[in-house]
Order: C-alpha cells, then structure tokens, then sequence
C-alpha cells in the first residue's frame, strides 16, 4: 500500500472553492429562472452574480495556474485504446469485480474518462456558461447600442443550457468520486488530504499503466 | 500670509484697547467660549441638510397687491379684475391665450394630430362640443358657453383660479368658467348654497399658484374628485409622505410648478406628448430647456447612486422611473374611476324616480344619468411600452368596433431605444356610437334644451345634435362599443420603501406578464429547454442510479458464488 501526494494544496482549494461556488450558482441560478423557491428573486439575483465573479476570478487563477505548472497537460486526451478500456471498466468491468484499469500517479492523476471528462468541462461547458454569462451580466450596455434589435434570448437559452450540463456533470461527478473509491471516501479523503492511498489492491499493480506514460 | 498678519495686527489693535491686559485675556478666552457655544447650537438647531428641506421659505414677494389701488374694487364679474390685472401685467394676456390652458387644442409636432379638449374623445362624458358650459368650468378664461367662443379675448382669461391664494374663489360648475356672482344652489336640489365670491378681496390677494389652484381642475378631472387620473385627486392637497414624497404636506411641500416649470404661462410637461425617456439628464439653467417635467429632469440618468444595487441603474433605459416608485395609484385614500358604462344609463327605481346607486363607501356606481360605475383605490396599473407618442381617436375618426376600441394608442415595443415599460391607469367602459358611419358618437348631454340627454333621456336625440354640432352626420343607428383609454401614471411617487422589489416583475405570473418583446428572468422560461435540461439531468440521475444498484447487485451476486 502506498500513500501518495495527488492533490496539491492549490488544487484542493481550487477544487472546493470551485464545488461550492457551483452549488451556489445551481441553487441562485435555478430561482433566477423560476424553478426553485428558496431566498426569493432579489437575493438570488444578488448571490448569483457575486459567485459568478468569485467562479470567474477562481477559474482564471486556475487557468493559470494549470498553464504555468504545467498541470494542463494532465487534461490532454488518452490514446483511444485506453479510453475504451475505461469505458468497458464502467460498463463490464465493475460489475465483475475486475481491477481498474487505470492507475494513478502524481502526474497521471486522471484516468481516461476523467481526462475528457474535465476537459469537455473546461472548454465546453465552462466556457459555454461564462461567455453567457457575462453576456447577461452586461446586456444592458451591449444591447443598447452595438447589437440593438438583439435580445437576451438566445443568451439566455445558452446559460440555461449550460446550467443543466452543469447539473448533469456535478451529478455523474458525485456518483464517481463517492461510490467507486477502493476504500470508502478514499477519493473524499484524497481531495481533503492531497494523499490518496493506493496499492491496496494486489490485482492493481503500479506498473499496469506505464505504458500510458 | 496677509491674512495672518492681519490677524495680528487687528488683535494688537484690540488689546490696545484693552485697559487690562488680564481683562483683555480674559475677555478674548470668553469670546472664543461664546463662539463654540454658539457654532455648537447652530449647528445643532440647524443641521446643513434641514435648510433644504421641510422649513419655510422666505417670501420672495416684491409687490403686495393690498396695496394697489386698481384692485380696490368693487368688481362687477370675472374680467373686470382681469382688465384691472392686465393694466399692470400687460404681456399675461398675450402669453395666456397661447396655452393649452386656453386652446383646448394642441398640435401635437411628432404625430401631426389636432388634439385638445376640443378635439379629442374620451370615455368619460366623451366631448366637449354642445356640452360647453359644463365643461369649460375647467376652462382658464370666462364664457366658453359654445363653439362661437373667441379665443382672442385677452381679457375673458381668468387669472383668478390660478393665482386665489386665499381659497375661496371657485368657478361655478355649470357657469361657463363664470363663478357664480348671487348666491346659488349647487348640487341642483341639495339645498347647498354657494355664496358668490369676493372678487376684490381675492384680488388684492394673488400670488403664485398652489396645489389646490391647479388641482381645483386636476383633481377633479372627469367631473368629480380622483374620476380621471387616479394618480391626481383631493388627498394631492395636502399629501402625506406615502402618498407623494414630493408634494410631502410635512416634507418637501413641492408645489406643482417645482417640477412642471412655468416661464411666460407656459407649463413644462403634457400629457399629449410626454417625453417617455429623457436622457439630458439634470436639467442645468443654461444648459438645457429648464424644462424639469421629467423625473431625470432632477434625478438624472443614474439616479439610484453608488450604494445602490447597479442592477438598478441598469434597468433605467428601459424601464421608466414611475413604473417601479408608483406601485400603486389612487393612494391617497381616495376612489378613482375605472369603468363607465354609459349602455345602462336612464334607468329608474320601482317606484319610477331616477335611479342611483352608492357603494358603502358613498362612491356611486350606478347613477340613472350616466349608467354604470366602477371605483377603485390602490389600483395596480397597467403597463405597456411607450416611446412618448400617443395616437388619439379624434373627432369623427373611422373605429374598428368588432372589438375594444382604443381611443388613445401607446406607441411603443421593445426594439424601439426611445420605449420604455411605463405604467397606465387604463379606463375602461362602454359608450354611445353610430353604427352605420362607425364613428363614436358625441352625445350632447348637458343643456336645458330637450335634445340634451340628461332632459330627455333619448340618445338619438342627444347623438344627433352633438354629431351634428361637430359637423357629422347621424345615421340614426346608434350602438355601445367597449373602448379603453390609456393615462400614463406619473404622480403618487411612493417612499423607496414601498418601490417595486424585483420578484413584483420577475416572476411567473408578474406585473409584466403581459409585456412582450423581452426576455425576462424569472417570468419566461422555453418550455422546451426546460424539457430539455430535465432530460439531461433525470437522465444522468437514473442512468447513474442504475448503475450504482446493478453494482450492488453483482457484488452480491459475486459474495455468494
């Protein structure tokens, strides 16, 4: 059994500021829009765009912080091969009791699945929900002048679509991160402690997944 | 450094002065005492914001007209004071007969319509033609009792109703604008004697118009108090803080010039061409048209300031300030009318006498002369787009009368800079018009001739004369068409306290459910996209729910074998 250092403290907090900041806007954003009923509008309104900047400046600190220490390249795409082998792990694999297929490292956090997961969040869906975003936030200047005639329609639309992909990818997240640990919460702990213990599992030698290096 | 040494040199001058020096010390250290003390209750009794508001303002009067022998009197009727006024104000006339005031017609620039009391229609006693001396006790002149009234006599303009700061002159209501010179009953029957008034007296005490000069009209627009506006009414005298935090009785105390200002008798601000949006911001003499009518007249553009939420600002180029800081119009305690149904009109008791009807509040709502009403107080209004321009059903326009008709059309929409979502009392009712010609009908109801209505109660009659006195013709088929007529709302402004919170729009079933054009958070939504984002997100749920237990399942399945 090994413990290794996966998560380093930026990371962790980036990672729970991020949790909590999505939560808040999931909760304003959805009262925004009338589907839920918890501060009334006004409040919502208010918290909505005060997370909405703080998510902002968080994820423009993480940019940075992925591009500069290289950590970025820790969202590059696997070789298909693996990726499919990931995908028969969740969809076959599991259900048999097989080992994972993937193991972890310091610098191979992600397994496949995971790689295309948070990039699919960082540039498609990420981008999808702040582009609109910030659209809504400054509506009253652009559409005034520069694209009169335009309204927040499709803006609105897009933001909406962005929430519910959110939503959706927050929940396949949970499943992931809370139920398929080796040990109970290990992932839960790892993302507290930045160490996540590995190894436990005889069949999942650390030499399985050089090959992807 | 001259000032310094100035200093010095007064206070050697003084101690010079001085017999003692001690006593000289000891005068200086009380002096400087009494300043403190002094600084200390000024201030206190007097605090730098105070001044501006709330304490009486000097009189600025420079004439007292007591004192001037032309006013002595005895006056033998209305424009004898006038021609004794206008010996002295000798341009007033000349200014006076160019209003509105005194035209009752206007040509509006922007639409090219001829409107004015004299050409417009409404649904409340529909017109003015063969009704004259009735309607024009609102008039600002003498003897406006038909259509042959010369409006070049200078001296048939009453100064009196505007500038009586003594309260007792009133024009008599079926007096052309005359008041009445022997006393007479009013209302006919009641009993109620109206003394004539004492003209010189009034004269000798003129002075700038009050609310209750401009609300001896506006207050009682329509033919009775609050009918009309709903936002101008009897409470406006003397108004609380809640009812309009400019005219505040206790607080600001604004007359209505402090805002509809008033140079050479003109008034700033009509109701025929309201200026929807006004983006010159703070109105600055010199720089602008001192025209302070708008509320950014004074408030300017970014009127809620720095330690307001910004969304607020935000919504000022589309939203206009009286749709969110007048929730409610007719708060003055006070009735206004909202439906008039002249169809019902003429009816009578069991016992055959002319027939009406008092809720308990004694407001009538139904009465034999001119049908059915409905009242109401703190009426949520309407709102629509408006951009400023108001295309009105003149005299003997064509109407479509397959539905409502809308004697008065806000223009306006979403895509249009200049609209914005403003507020209207919208009065609603059903009134007399010719079936065949399609145009409403202007019935002539007052007058002691027997065509008049309100003697015969014969509506062909009544429409006959008052189409032809316009110069139409009556097919004598006549009907009832509902129409509805809309009044911006532009007084009552509330304490911010009571200002329209978000959620009062922003939501489902709002104030704007029935403004279109936009997309608003928290009222719309795509149906669609909603189903389409439930899907996503079910969809994950259950796929992941199903996961998780076909684990559960094999891992069991796996322990046994």
């Amino acid at each position: 059994m090994a413990r290794i250092y996966l998560y380093s403290r930026f990371l962790r907090l980036y990672h729970w500021l991020q949790a909590l900041l999505v939560i808040a806007l999931l909760l304003t954003g959805f009262e925004v829009h009338g589907t839920i009923a918890v501060s009334g509008f006004e409040r919502a309104a208010t918290y909505h765009g005060i997370a909405a900047w703080s998510l902002l400046g968080l994820w423009a600190l993480a940019w940075f912080w992925h591009v500069t220490t290289g950590e970025w390249k820790q969202y590059i795409p696997s070789p298909i091969d693996r990726v499919v082998a990931m995908l028969r792990y969740y969809g076959v694999g599991i259900f048999r009791g097989e080992p994972h297929p993937f193991h972890k490292d310091r610098w191979q956090r992600h397994n496949p699945l995971q790689r295309m997961a948070y990039l699919s969040l960082h540039v498609v869906i990420g981008p999808l929900i702040w582009l609109s975003g910030l659209a809504y936030i400054f509506y009253p200047y652009w559409q005034a002048e520069p694209m009169a005639g335009m309204t927040l329609t499709p803006v609105a639309l897009l933001h909406t679509l962005g929430a519910f992909l959110m939503l959706a990818f927050l929940c396949v997240h949970l499943y992931l991160a809370l139920t398929t640990s080796e040990r109970p919460f290990g992932f839960l702990k790892g993302m507290i402690t930045g160490y996540e213990e590995l190894g436990d599992d005889p069949r999942a030698p650390a030499s399985r997944d050089k090959e992807t290096a | 450094m001259i000032s310094i040494l100035a200093n010095t040199n007064s206070q050697s001058q003084a101690m010079s002065g001085c017999r003692e020096r001690r006593r000289c010390v000891e005068m200086r250290q009380n002096l400087l005492l009494l300043l403190f003390i002094g600084l200390l209750a000024a201030h206190m009794i007097a605090p730098p914001c105070a001044a501006a508001s709330g304490s009486a303002p000097k009189s600025t009067v420079t004439a007292d007209h007591g004192k001037f022998e032309q006013l002595k009197g005895p006056f033998a009727d209305g424009p004898a004071v006038t021609r004794a006024c206008l010996g002295c104000h000798t341009e007033a006339g000349k200014q006076l007969i160019k209003t509105t005031h005194w035209t009752w017609g206007f040509e509006n620039a922007v639409t090219g319509q001829r409107l004015g009391k004299k050409n417009v229609v409404n649904n409340f006693c529909v017109a003015t033609a063969t009704n004259w001396p009735r309607c024009t006790s609102c008039h600002i002149g003498y003897g406006w009792k038909d259509d042959q009234y010369d409006l070049t006599a200078e001296d048939h303009v009453d100064c009196l109703v505007c500038h009586d700061t003594t309260g007792t002159y009133r024009k008599f209501p079926t007096g052309a604008g005359h008041p009445n010179y022997t006393a007479k009953e009013w209302p006919p029957k009641s009993g109620k004697i109206w003394a004539p008034p004492d003209l010189a007296n009034i004269a000798q005490h003129v002075g700038p118009p009050s609310r209750d000069n401009c609300g001896s009209c506006h207050f009682y627009g329509g033919g009775g108090d609050g009918v009309k506006h709903g936002h101008l009414d009897s409470s406006m005298h003397k108004p609380t803080h809640a009812t309009d935090v400019h005219m505040d009785n206790d607080g600001l105390n604004f007359s209505c010039q402090t805002c509809h200002s008033a140079g050479g008798h003109e008034i700033a601000g009509s109701r025929y061409a309201p200026r929807a949006s006004d983006s010159t911001g703070i109105d600055i003499p010199g720089r602008t048209d001192n025209s302070r009518a708008t509320c950014e007249s004074c408030h300017g553009g970014t009127p809620h300031g720095p330690d307001a939420n910004s969304k607020l600002d935000e919504h000022v180029n589309k939203i206009a300030c009286v749709t969110c800081h007048v929730p409610q119009f007719a708060r003055g305690g006070r009735k206004t009318k909202m439906w008039w149904d002249w169809s019902t009109a003429g009816r009578k008791d069991q016992h055959g006498n002319p027939l009406v009807i008092k809720d308990p509040d004694g407001y009538p709502t139904y009465d034999f002369k001119k049908g059915d009403f409905r009242w109401e107080a703190d009426v949520v209004p309407e709102y629509r787009w408006f951009n400023g321009r108001i295309n009105y059903s003149t005299l003997g326009d064509r109407i479509d009368d397959s539905g409502v008709v809308e004697i008065n059309r806000i223009e306006g929409d979403a895509s249009d800079p200049a609209s914005r979502i403003w507020p209207f009392k919208v009065m609603r009712g059903r009134q007399p018009y010719d079936r065949q010609t399609k145009v409403l009908a202007v019935p002539h109801l007052f007058g002691k001739d027997a065509d008049a209505y309100w003697k015969s109660f014969d509506w062909s009659r009544a429409i006959k004369v008052g189409l032809e006195a316009t110069g139409q013709k009556f097919s004598g088929d006549y009907g009832f068409v509902e129409t509805e007529y809309s009044w911006p709302v532009t007084h009552m402004v509330a304490p911010k306290g009571q200002a329209l919170a978000c959620a009062a729009c922003h939501s489902r079933d709002g104030r704007m459910a029935g403004v279109d054009g936009i997309y608003m958070p928290g009222r719309d939504r795509f149906r669609w996209m909603d189903m389409l984002g439930g899907l996503i997100v079910f969809g994950t749920v259950g796929g992941v729910a199903l996961h998780g237990l076909g684990r559960v399942f094999s891992r069991r399945r796996r322990r046994k074998s």
